[in-house]
């Protein structure tokens, strides 16, 4: 095995090292973030956790379940993306030890399969991405509609990167199979493309590859970068977000642990409303009821938020925004994640966080939007990565009514019945049983 | 009521020291709402048929709380569900039916944590059992050959994971099922939930109501089921708004079981 330790191999391991650094330095500034969020426990039943996330983020059976065009190329995308990455692993031993693909004098034939596996991989990768531009750009699904600006050029890029990414890929296979004497004979992909590289002299052959790999690598490297500030950071976020999935019926909206205190203390004719409080008790800050800002909403929440990779197939189910109403789920988590992250630019340009006299409710997410929730849960269903848009728009709605009661008037109505006689209209509990002899 | 079946209350059951088989949970819609009483009363023809030992809380019962915690009241929630988990507990409560997924979603999920632990069962379900157990039996009667389409409510269906219980209903009517094209975890919601009932829709192009009707009407159903008394509303006034204003019933499965047995 020959090792040609030098230059090239210095500046490779600095790249890496720089790629590391800030992508460790922006993925730590997002789990601040997340921990801005109220603690909750969902670590509760971890073997159930495991396996919803072996079918759900591995297996990707959400994914598939209904939409199965969509459904389809992305596993496609993700099987090339788990497949084809395991290369990057001699890529990276390759740029650090100065060695050239040096798992194939150690695989020997094993080796040429895996390679002609991965560019044939490649190939359903370019498809699919192709496939995907088509559906946001020319002939444009439904749901990719809404989005306007960033999001709309994020989608763009990660799709352009990957074709761009797969093609360096083939090319360098290509001009390796040109090369003469190094023992590679032409893979299942990039021995088509190579007689486009045949004008070219071996020296000429040599730099082409290099420039392929380097283009490669470093692409890959600058793409990981990207991540943090795009819907592509999903890839990484599925899978704790998935585990951390709510496990209980979806019907199931948590009790509050404050208002059950309270309303047990009215309850108690034994309770002293005026007792002074416990000296020894832990003090607690007072908070909100429910949320009106991102630090309101939980972790778990929060961490949605970075999860979502906005295909709007939540909004693509919602009752409300189908026939027309501004409710959006997808931009229930879009604002969630907006909001986080100019919080988090507050935070870092202050130190801590200083009063910005903006909060999630009103300037990102209007009243209107959250009072046109059914609670339906079609969008927690739809979602292939266990996104719970519902349960923010329910915490918001707490805000609302408990601490502005500012209700919408006609539920306010209803309320106030169901506090007078027990029933959301305004009849009384003594009529209750008519029914029986009517 | 017809005379012939008496309802007796939790009340009365406890002053003579017995205990019922099961509670029928009624809920606000089936205590007050005209149509909805239909539903309460057919199903007390089923479960009197059955011979099934029940009782009712009467003037006891007060509403679950649902449309308040949905809306975000949690207050007026807590109130009414410790009262009733008190109410519950004292008659030494065990096993619920009701015929409202929302009753069903709130005393069977969120109960528990506040020490109200019953097993809580949908009607559908209930029947579904009573006719396992060969408690009931049924032949298809005037739904025979009919086609019926379920609308799935939210609350049982997605909510609860509860898709084949009113399914086998309409195949034990002998009726032909006809699915609408979202439906099961798929199902579009009537537009009810979420306390949306006791309010005006926000602005926009249609009513889900009308959006949820049209698609049942593709299928072209001789009868639209239903198992909750709110998407009954929703998709009766959905009905009236539609070709088919007067020649297509929207029953509760209940309503479609007493019926298909003369009760």
């Amino acid at each position: 095995m020959e090792i040609h330790f030098g230059l090239a191999n210095i500046i490779f391991i600095l790249s890496l090292a720089a790629a590391g650094y800030f992508f460790g330095k922006n993925f730590s500034k997002i789990w601040r973030n997340i921990n801005l969020g109220k603690d909750i426990n969902r670590s509760d039943r971890p073997q159930e956790r495991w396996s919803v996330m072996a079918k759900v983020a591995l297996g990707q059976s959400k994914m598939v379940k209904r939409k199965k065009v969509a459904g389809f190329f992305h596993v496609l995308i993700y099987l090339g993306f788990i497949l084809i990455n395991i290369e990057v692993l001699e890529i990276i031993i390759d740029g650090i030890f100065g060695t050239h693909r040096i798992f194939m004098p150690i695989l020997g034939s094993l080796y040429d399969i895996a390679i002609n596996f991965f560019e044939f991989l490649a190939v359903l990768v370019l498809i699919a991405c192709v496939v995907f531009l088509y559906r946001r750009n020319v002939n444009t699904v439904d749901r990719f509609k809404e989005l306007k600006g960033w999001s709309k050029k994020d989608g763009n890029n990660i799709l352009f990167i990957e074709i761009v990414l797969m093609l360096a890929l083939l090319f360098l296979g290509a001009a390796e199979a040109n090369i003469e004497g190094n023992g590679v004979e032409g893979w299942l992909v990039s021995s088509q493309l190579a007689p486009l590289l045949a004008g070219l002299d071996q020296s000429s052959l040599h730099i082409f590859e290099r420039v392929a790999w380097w283009f490669h690598i470093v692409g890959i490297l600058l793409f990981l970068n990207y991540l943090p500030f795009s819907k592509h950071f999903h890839v990484i976020m599925a899978f704790p977000n998935v585990w951390h999935s709510k496990l209980e019926p979806a019907g199931q909206f948590t009790n509050m642990e404050s208002v059950k205190k309270e309303v047990e203390m009215m309850m108690d004719p034994s309770a002293d409303p005026f007792a002074a409080p416990d000296p020894n008790a832990p003090v607690e800050e007072p908070s909100r009821f429910g949320a009106k800002d991102v630090m309101d909403l939980n972790r778990i929440q929060l961490m949605n938020a970075y999860s979502c990779t906005e295909c709007g197939r939540c909004t693509d189910s919602c009752p409300a925004n189908q026939t027309g109403k501004k409710l959006s789920p997808r931009k229930i988590m879009m604002d969630t994640r907006d909001r986080l992250e100019e919080v988090s630019a507050n935070i870092d340009k202050n130190g801590e966080f200083q009063e910005d006299g903006r909060s999630l409710l009103d300037d990102f997410i209007t009243r209107e939007e959250l009072w046109a929730c059914t609670t339906c849960n079609a969008c927690t269903e739809a979602c292939p990565v266990a996104i719970d848009p519902m349960s923010i728009i329910v915490e918001m709605r707490r805000y609302l009514v408990m601490e502005e009661s500012a209700a919408n008037p006609s539920l306010n109505t209803m309320m106030t019945n169901i506090e007078n006689n027990a029933a959301p209209w305004a009849y009384a509990q003594a009529d209750r049983a008519n029914w029986i002899n009517e | 009521m017809e005379t012939t079946i008496k309802v007796p209350t939790m009340a009365e059951m406890a002053a003579e020291n017995k205990l019922p088989e099961v509670l029928f949970w009624v809920g606000c819609a089936g205590s007050f709402d005209d149509r909805a009483k239909k539903i309460t009363k057919a199903f007390v023809k089923i479960l009197h048929h059955a011979n099934v030992s029940f009782a009712v809380l009467g003037t006891e019962e007060s509403c679950t709380g649902d449309p308040a915690k949905r809306a975000g009241n949690e207050f007026v929630f807590m109130m009414q569900a410790m009262q009733n988990i008190e109410v519950l507990n004292a008659y030494s409560i065990k096993k619920i039916v009701t015929t409202c997924p929302h009753c069903f979603n709130t005393l069977a999920n969120e109960y528990p944590e506040l020490g109200g632990n019953f097993e809580v069962v949908h009607h559908t379900t209930f029947i579904n059992q009573l006719l396992k157990e060969e408690r009931i039996s049924i032949e298809g009667g005037s739904f025979k050959g009919k086609k019926i389409t379920f609308h799935d409510p939210c609350y049982l269906g997605r909510a609860n994971g509860i898709y084949e219980a009113p399914r086998e209903l309409i195949l034990k009517l002998d009726a032909e099922l006809v699915e609408m094209r979202r439906c099961k975890s798929n199902a579009l919601c009537c537009g009810a939930g979420g306390a949306q009932m006791f309010k005006e829709p926000e602005a926009g192009k249609k009513d889900i109501n009308i959006e949820r009707t049209e698609e049942a009407l593709e299928t072209k159903p001789d009868f639209i089921a239903a198992a909750c008394p709110f998407c009954n509303t929703m998709m009766t006034d959905g009905v009236k708004n539609s070709e088919r204003e007067g020649n297509l019933p929207v029953l509760d499965l209940a309503e479609m079981i007493a019926q298909a047995k003369d009760l």
